[in-house]
Parts: C-alpha cells; sequence; structure tokens
C-alpha cells in the first residue's frame, strides 16, 4: 500500500500533499462561518452547535478577539484553533512592544498564514485542521478588511466570504446578494447567508460584529433572535409578493 | 530628583510624578510622562533608570492584556502587582531592572488599591507611597495629613503641598509635576503642575 500519507506532510506521486488535503475536509466537516465586510461596520456569523441541555454555553465561544482591533472566526477542530489564537494573541502583543504600533489586519493574517504553512514543512507535525476568517480595521487608516486563511497556509482578501460546512452554497448566496452595506444591513446579509445552511433561530448561530468605536461585540440571543424574524418575514413578504401577481395571471 | 507618590482616597487612588528626564547635571526634558496608564483601571507610576523604566512597564502592560484577550476578563490590581513583583524577581537574579513601582487600581470587588513595588522585588499594599529623593518630603507630608476617607478634592490639595514640600525643600528640585487619577470610571490624567514649560523652539 502507498505510505506517503501515513506520515508527515510528504509531496504523493502525482503531487498532491494529502495531510493538507485532509485537514481541509476537516474544514469541510467543521461548522459554518461567514464574514461579510460593510463599510463601518464588519460581522462574522457562525453556525453553533447546540449545546447539550448541562452545558454552559458560554464555554464554548467560536468568534474571539486577538486584539482590540482584530477578530477570528474559524471552521474545522476547535483543539486545533485554540493554540493558533493563542499564538496570534502573543504576537499581537509582542508585535505593539516592538514596534509600539498595533497589528494590521494583513500583517496578523500573514502571519497566521505563515504558521499554518510552517505546518506542512516540518516533520513531525501535523497541519492545523483550521481555515479562519479574520476580520478588523486598519490602525492607522481606518479601512476594514476581511481575510480567509487555510490548513495549506494560503490566505486571500474578501468582501464577503464563508468557510466549513456547505460553505459553496453560502458564498454562492453572497456573490449573489452582495451589495456595499453598511450597520445593520451587514449584520442581516451575514445573518441571512449563514441561515442559508443552518436552522434559523439564535440558538443556533453566534454573531459578532465589530466597529471602528466600539471593537468587538458579541451579539445576544434574543439580537440574533430579532434580526431573524425580520429576515423571514422579509422572505414571507417576497414569496407572497411572487405569488400575487402569478394568481392574478390565472 | 525624581519624586513618585501616590495615595488611597475614598474611592480613587492617586498617583503622582515629576516629569524631568534627567542624566547627570543635565535636564534633558520636563514634561516626560512617567505614569503609565497600564490597562482601562490600573496605573503604574515608576521612578529608576530611564530605559529600564520605559521597557519594564511596556512589558508588564503587554503581558497584562495578554491575559485579558487570553481569559477574558482583566487582572485584579493584586494580581498585576504580584505578577509585576515575580517579573522583578526573576529579573533580580539575572540582569536586574533599575525602577520601582507604584501601581494604583480599581476593582469592583476591592475598590481603590495602591501597591508599592521596589526594584529589589518587595510588594507591600499601602494606603500612601513615595519613591525617590521627593519620598522624603511627600512621605513626611502624608504622614501628617494623610486620612483613608479623603475626597478628590482633599487628596488633590494633599498633593499639592507635596509638590510645594518637594519644590522648596529638595536640593534640585523637578519643575513640573503629572498627577492622574483611578476610580470606577478608569483610569485617567488629572491635572499637570508646571512651574515651567519647554522653551518654544524659534522659527528657522
Amino acid at each position: 500500500m502507498a505510505r506517503y500519507d501515513r506520515a508527515i506532510t510528504v509531496f504523493s506521486p502525482d503531487g498532491h500533499l494529502f495531510q493538507v488535503e485532509y485537514a481541509l475536509e476537516a474544514v469541510r466537516k467543521g461548522n459554518a462561518a461567514v464574514g461579510v465586510r460593510g463599510t463601518d461596520t464588519i460581522v462574522l456569523a457562525v453556525e453553533k452547535k447546540s449545546t447539550p441541555k448541562l452545558q454552559d454555553s458560554r464555554s464554548v465561544r467560536k468568534i474571539v478577539n486577538l486584539d482590540d482591533h482584530i477578530a477570528l472566526a474559524c471552521a474545522g477542530l476547535k483543539a486545533d484553533a485554540r493554540v493558533l489564537i493563542n499564538r496570534a494573541r502573543i504576537e499581537c502583543q509582542s508585535h505593539k512592544l516592538t514596534i509600539e504600533d498595533p497589528v494590521t489586519v494583513e500583517y496578523i493574517t500573514r502571519y497566521i498564514a505563515g504558521l499554518q504553512q510552517k505546518y506542512t514543512q516540518s516533520g513531525g507535525v501535523r497541519p492545523f485542521g483550521l481555515s479562519t476568517l479574520i476580520i478588523g480595521f486598519d490602525p492607522h487608516t481606518g479601512v476594514p478588511s476581511l481575510y480567509q486563511t487555510d490548513p495549506s497556509g494560503t490566505f486571500s482578501a474578501w468582501k464577503a466570504n464563508a468557510t466549513g460546512r456547505n460553505s459553496n452554497s453560502i458564498r454562492e448566496f453572497l456573490e449573489k446578494n452582495y451589495k456595499e452595506t453598511s450597520g445593520h444591513e451587514t449584520v442581516k446579509l451575514a445573518i441571512r447567508a449563514l441561515l442559508e445552511v443552518v436552522e434559523s433561530g439564535g440558538k443556533n448561530i453566534e454573531v459578532a460584529v465589530m466597529t471602528k468605536e466600539h471593537g468587538l461585540r458579541q451579539l445576544e440571543e434574543a439580537e440574533i433572535d430579532d434580526v431573524v424574524a425580520d429576515i423571514e418575514a422579509e422572505k414571507a413578504a417576497a414569496e407572497a409578493a411572487k405569488k400575487a401577481p402569478s394568481t392574478k395571471e390565472t | 530628583m525624581e519624586s513618585v507618590f501616590g495615595l488611597v482616597g475614598k474611592d480613587f487612588a492617586i498617583v503622582a510624578a515629576d516629569t524631568s528626564a534627567v542624566h547627570s547635571i543635565l535636564v534633558h526634558k520636563t514634561n516626560e510622562d512617567k505614569i503609565m496608564i497600564l490597562d482601562s483601571h490600573k496605573l503604574m507610576g515608576a521612578s529608576g533608570e530611564t530605559g529600564d523604566r520605559a521597557q519594564f512597564t511596556e512589558y508588564i502592560q503587554k503581558n497584562v492584556a495578554l491575559y485579558q484577550f487570553r481569559n477574558g476578563i482583566p487582572l485584579t490590581t493584586a494580581a498585576a502587582a504580584n505578577f509585576t513583583r515575580g517579573e522583578l524577581a526573576t529579573a533580580l537574579r539575572k540582569n536586574p531592572y533599575m525602577v520601582n513601582i507604584i501601581l494604583a487600581g480599581y476593582d469592583k470587588e476591592t475598590g481603590p488599591s495602591l501597591y508599592y513595588i521596589d526594584y529589589i522585588a518587595s510588594l507591600h499594599k499601602l494606603d500612601k507611597a513615595a519613591f525617590g529623593y521627593g519620598s522624603y518630603f511627600a512621605l513626611s507630608m502624608m504622614d501628617r495629613h494623610y486620612r483613608r476617607d479623603m475626597t478628590v478634592e482633599e487628596a488633590i490639595e494633599l498633593v499639592d503641598k507635596c509638590i510645594l514640600e518637594i519644590r522648596s525643600r529638595l536640593v534640585i528640585a523637578p519643575p513640573n509635576f503629572v498627577i492622574k487619577i483611578v476610580d470606577k470610571d478608569g483610569a485617567r490624567e488629572y491635572a499637570w503642575r508646571e512651574s515651567i514649560k519647554d522653551a518654544p523652539v524659534a522659527a528657522a
């Protein structure tokens, strides 16, 4: 039997790195995560597995702060995420200590992607089973940005993107419906995108909103429920509007 | 000569420090801020070697921030004081930092508090504390006039008394001082006491 995929990350004869592809598979099986960049707000929304009755739901957080002006959401192995997040947080402070300025979104993305790449080319380690969405405002110019990284260590900038379970259908939705939005509209677009693949209700999603002035804020379950109800009402209205003219014709 | 001192009032703590950057007999500037706002509710007044002071207080500040991001809650003032002491104790046995620190903070549970930490890593929780040559005058003044239940106005009056005494009794008294305060609303600058301004640079 072929053994390339058993050891550490080495090339297979046809040029694949199986371990990295398996890691990507772990991401595809992970919870869905959506990021939408607005003009004055950036929104991260992730799918939440329903918590058992006796579990404290606050103990599982999938959207976290790296610094005051930077947040991260990820899809994939939660345990790996903790390691990556810790390293990124240390880098944020270390950067501030040596350079005086806070990190830019691009810098910390590059750092995380670099770390992920290292774990595809070093001995005795396996890649991170993680794809991350990183949002933040540039500390100098105030420009909002959204980046994505994946287990291979590539990173890219987006207006809106999704990763994890059914990310393709979310991305398709975003491609169809993306508009340059701001404030509450951005929040709505992100939640609407996530609702494409997630059962509705604040219990099943976690949303965090970042603004330049107030940093990251996790939305309360009730707030999410309100937005979801809003979206559903809009959907129902659109549906009714679609049906109405057709009944006239017949 | 350096003067850093602080005191705890009714529901606040105050730290004051001179603002002279001195080397040998030369004064380089008189607007050097020696009190760092460590996080939203902590003040760190530091005296000692200029480089060590900047290096060490920033290092502590970044680690306190890192703790907050990792754990989702900030360090208490007591915890930050003990952490600072620990770092000084570790450094003491390798390459010591020449810094003396007055750490003041406000916590929801315990209210205002003030800690005295010196370069040989001793830590004391005090109501009033002072470092530097100014301490001889500031401590005497505070011993005479300090009360635990002082209002902000009374405390500032006492701080001004200390500054006046330092200015009138210390051989090489620093001209300018900065006063910062921390209470339930956070840590912030309160006032400057300036007797000279840095000479404006003449236009070329």
